[in-house]
């Protein structure tokens, strides 16, 4: 079985109609679980206080806005490449789940930033291209809005994509390019000495797992009704030419 | 049950606050859209299959 095969629309649905359930619980339960275990059962930094459990919202959605992106890309240079419509409209589908992500890791480290930089916002390299990023996500969803025909939108936003594909790498290894700004390096690392301690790092894993299954439940969801759109727009096309 | 948050008590509940509403947001959006396209391509297909 190829991979291809999930570019035909209705082996698309009829797969996802199978899985969806799965990744809906899978969500909800690494959701729930992961929140509650932080918020409620984890101690407070010695240096930031209660503040620490800001970590996982911020970490995961931050993740996920830049990751989302990326699947925006290879879905975008998928379609640029072997013209498959359900790649097109998975890359489509993703923008409004990562503009949300985009949104939850700004706000979240606007209200971390206040107390503990003494500011919620800094010009800071890495803040400044994830800003970038979010406008970015903007741009891309008013030019698909914007076109009518879709293949001539799924053609403009995968440019776009590509452009702002820079951010997205920017946004996540800004601070190794530009040796400045408030922003503190990754908190996870394969390094032990590094990584953050283990009674933080075992709920932020769970919430991460939670985020990555939200994102591609509500990306297969959104793929389905882009689908059905398309059809629909097909079909309304036909009546008119009767 | 709440723990003590401290002095950042308003920090970590406004964040936790905002973050959930726009996760249920964005979930009631795509549902309520996803629901709202399937009824009309359905409306749109008994339609054309009337027509043959």
């Amino acid at each position: 079985m190829s991979l291809w095969e999930y570019a035909n629309p209705r082996k698309f649905i009829a797969t996802t109609d199978v899985v969806l359930p799965w990744f809906w619980a899978g969500t909800i339960a690494c959701l729930v679980v992961g929140l509650i275990w932080g918020f409620f059962f984890t101690p407070d930094d010695f240096r930031q206080g209660s503040t620490v459990k800001i970590i996982y919202l911020h970490v995961p959605s931050a993740l996920m806005a830049i990751n989302a992106w990326l699947m925006m890309l290879v879905a975008s240079l998928i379609w640029l490449i072997r013209r498959h419509h359900v790649s097109a409209l998975a890359a489509k589908a993703a923008a409004p789940v990562g503009i949300a992500m985009t949104l939850i890791a700004l706000l979240t480290g606007a209200i971390w930033g206040a107390p503990i930089w003494g500011k919620p916002w800094a010009w800071d390299p890495r803040l400044t291209s994830f800003l970038w990023l979010f406008l970015f996500y903007i741009g891309y969803i008013v030019l698909w809005q914007a076109l009518d025909d879709m293949d001539t939108a799924a053609d403009m936003t995968s440019i776009l994509c590509l452009v702002g594909s820079v951010f997205a790498l920017l946004s996540r290894y800004a601070f190794l390019f530009w040796n400045s700004g408030l922003h503190q390096e990754a908190s996870l690392s394969l390094d032990k000495e590094t990584n953050i301690a283990d009674v933080f790092y075992y709920p932020l894993l769970l919430c991460i797992a939670g985020f990555v299954l939200l994102f591609i439940t509500l990306v297969l969801v959104r793929t389905r009704m882009e689908i059905r759109a398309r059809r629909m727009k097909a079909l309304i096309a036909r009546e008119r030419m009767v | 049950m709440m723990p003590d948050l401290g002095r950042y008590a308003t920090e970590v509940i406004s964040a936790y606050v905002v973050s959930i509403v726009i996760i249920l947001a964005i979930v009631a959006l795509t549902l309520w859209q996803a629901r709202k396209t399937k009824a009309r391509l359905e409306e749109v297909e008994k339609r054309s299959v009337r027509r043959g």
